[in-house]
């Protein structure tokens, strides 16, 4: 019988799937990516600059997704730029969904003086403008890899805090955290065992979701080019390279942006899949 | 070992009233509970009647210590505990349990049957789990592979058992059952006050029944206690309140049980 449960695994599983696929592809890339990659991101040949990709005339074997103005592969550049993206979306929205999500939950949960303290410095938070405060913070920290993730961790653990404190102010007001409390639950253990499973699939969702904003942020920080020094291709270098010479090279700007745009979809999608995927009531 | 499981003196609670505080200072309070006092022997079947908004549930609330009242005095089992500290209450928890209204928000819905009654148990430092699980689903009648099941894929009676299940599982001295069939259907209703009448007879529960509805208390219980805005207006044998109601307020919840013929008396 197609029920609105069949219906929803089924949607859920293709998204899963979909999503899952393109992150497994991009990752192997990137960890693969002196294997897999056809040139040296890095080397110059100015004969063979601005190829475009295979299916246009004038396209160059080894060189399957053109070159730019300095005559670096295309291709090659995506996969170890894959490399930035993929270590800034994990390390950094897990950084940042452990700092949120246990302030988050320790506030709903615990209210009193803990969620009086930890919402106020939300609220201070949330008046600074992100981008700004992001550059701010790189200037400050100077570049590089670990600036990048301290400054999307510092910024952006009031987005798990906000929801999460929420949620689980909700959850508190069910009877089954009354019932753990007759049981003889203490209230740590309420907060772990009771609460944070009915928080998990918000968290998860929000991970994701961070994952996908950690990509765009380490491509807009290094479109300004203050993320990781030059020599090392990013998408976002890549996207700001490709916008000068936009007329003449499409594929140098187009590319890298499908790459992310495909990436941080796909986050998000994995999010929700996986939400669907492992609620019980749902299932 | 006292034979009094309840003796409950000038009982007081007040929150404070959010809808009238003044835009600075503390806001009024607002007395719920307005000087209760009762026993509950041991082996007792109570009912505990009154209309909504008359404290009832704050009352029983109090009794298991979810809330802490403001004044008077509770002893269980001949112990204080009106003002003890969470952590001082908890190794007593084991032994004063509830049946909650909502079987549905009562219920971790991550958890499974199984865990959600064994969580207690283990918590209490009981050994044997398995089997102290499957004879509390047996005593309240539902199938041992119900312990693989999440609560939403049970019916509410079915939920309610689970509710009594876990209560029961901690072989507690007192339970609090509070409104535990006023979300069920009738037949539902029927067999859950059935079993409950089972368990007290065959288990010696002492039992404390939180109801708005005249009828059923006058099926399970003994005595009864009408609460009135924070108040006890009546209180003693449930078939002399019956047949004479002295408050008015008794009166009312009586004529509101809907009988087959209206014309129809009790006595």
């Amino acid at each position: 019988m197609a029920d609105a449960r069949t219906f929803v695994s089924r949607r859920a599983g293709l998204r899963l799937w979909l999503s899952g696929g393109w992150l497994v592809l991009l990752t192997l890339a990137a960890v693969l990516a002196p294997f897999v990659s056809p040139q040296d991101p890095l080397a110059q040949d100015l004969f063979a600059a601005r190829l475009p990709p295979f299916w246009q005339a004038g396209a160059e074997a080894g060189f399957p997704l053109g070159s730019d103005s300095l005559g670096r592969d295309v291709l090659s550049r995506i996969i170890y730029g894959a490399r930035v993206a993929l270590i800034v979306a994990v390390i950094a929205g897990t950084l940042t969904c452990l700092i949120g999500a246990t302030l988050g939950l320790v506030a709903g949960y615990f209210g009193g003086w803990p969620d009086l303290v930890i919402s106020r410095l939300v609220d201070i938070w949330m008046a600074f403008p992100p981008v700004l405060f992001a550059i701010l913070l790189i200037a400050v920290l100077g570049t590089g890899l670990s600036s990048i993730i301290i400054a999307i961790v510092v910024i952006d653990w009031t987005r798990f805090a906000r929801v999460v404190r929420a949620e689980a102010m909700r959850q508190a007001a069910m009877d089954y955290v009354a019932s753990a409390q007759v049981a003889g639950r203490s209230r740590a253990g309420t907060m772990l065992r009771e609460i944070l499973p009915n928080v998990l699939p918000t968290i998860l969702v929000l991970l994701t979701l961070e994952m996908g904003i950690a990509v765009i942020v380490e491509a807009i920080l290094s479109f300004v080019n203050l993320s990781i020094s030059t020599d090392q291709p990013t998408w976002g270098g890549m996207i700001a390279e490709g916008r000068l010479s936009i007329y003449q090279a499409w594929w140098v700007l187009v590319f890298p942006l499908v790459a992310l745009f495909l990436t941080v979809l796909s986050f998000s999608q994995l999010g929700e899949g996986l939400k669907d995927r492992f609620d019980p009531v749902l299932r | 070992m006292s034979d009094m499981i309840y003796r409950i003196r000038d009982l007081r609670l007040d929150f404070p009233d959010m809808t009238r505080k003044p835009l600075f200072g503390p806001a009024p309070r607002i007395e719920v509970l307005k000087g209760l006092g009762f026993d509950i022997p041991r082996g007792d079947v109570v009912g505990i009647v009154g209309s909504s908004g008359s404290g009832k549930s704050t009352l029983g609330r109090a009794m298991l210590r979810l809330l802490e009242p403001s004044h008077g005095s509770i002893l269980f089992e001949g112990r204080d505990i009106t003002h003890l500290p969470e952590s001082a209450l908890r190794p007593l928890r084991r032994k004063f349990q509830m049946i909650f209204q909502d079987p549905m928000s009562s219920l971790n819905p991550r958890l499974t049957v199984g865990t959600i009654i064994a969580g207690p148990l283990r918590l209490h430092g009981f050994d044997d789990l398995g089997r102290r699980v499957g004879r509390a689903l047996d005593h309240v009648g539902l199938p041992e592979a119900m312990r693989h099941r999440y609560p939403h894929e049970l019916s509410g009676g079915q939920r309610q058992r689970v509710g009594i299940a876990r209560a029961i599982a901690l072989e507690p001295d007192f339970i609090l059952a509070d409104e535990i069939v006023s979300g069920l259907d009738v037949s539902s209703q029927a067999q859950v006050l059935n079993l409950l009448e089972t368990l007290v007879r065959e288990l010696g529960l002492t039992l404390a029944f939180i109801s708005h509805d005249l009828s059923v208390i006058r099926r399970l219980c003994k005595r009864v206690i009408v609460l009135h805005r924070g108040e006890i207006v009546e209180t003693g044998d449930t078939a002399a309140v019956f047949r004479a109601p002295k408050a008015a307020c008794t009166r009312e919840l009586i004529e509101a049980i809907p009988l087959p013929d209206p014309n129809q008396t009790w006595a």
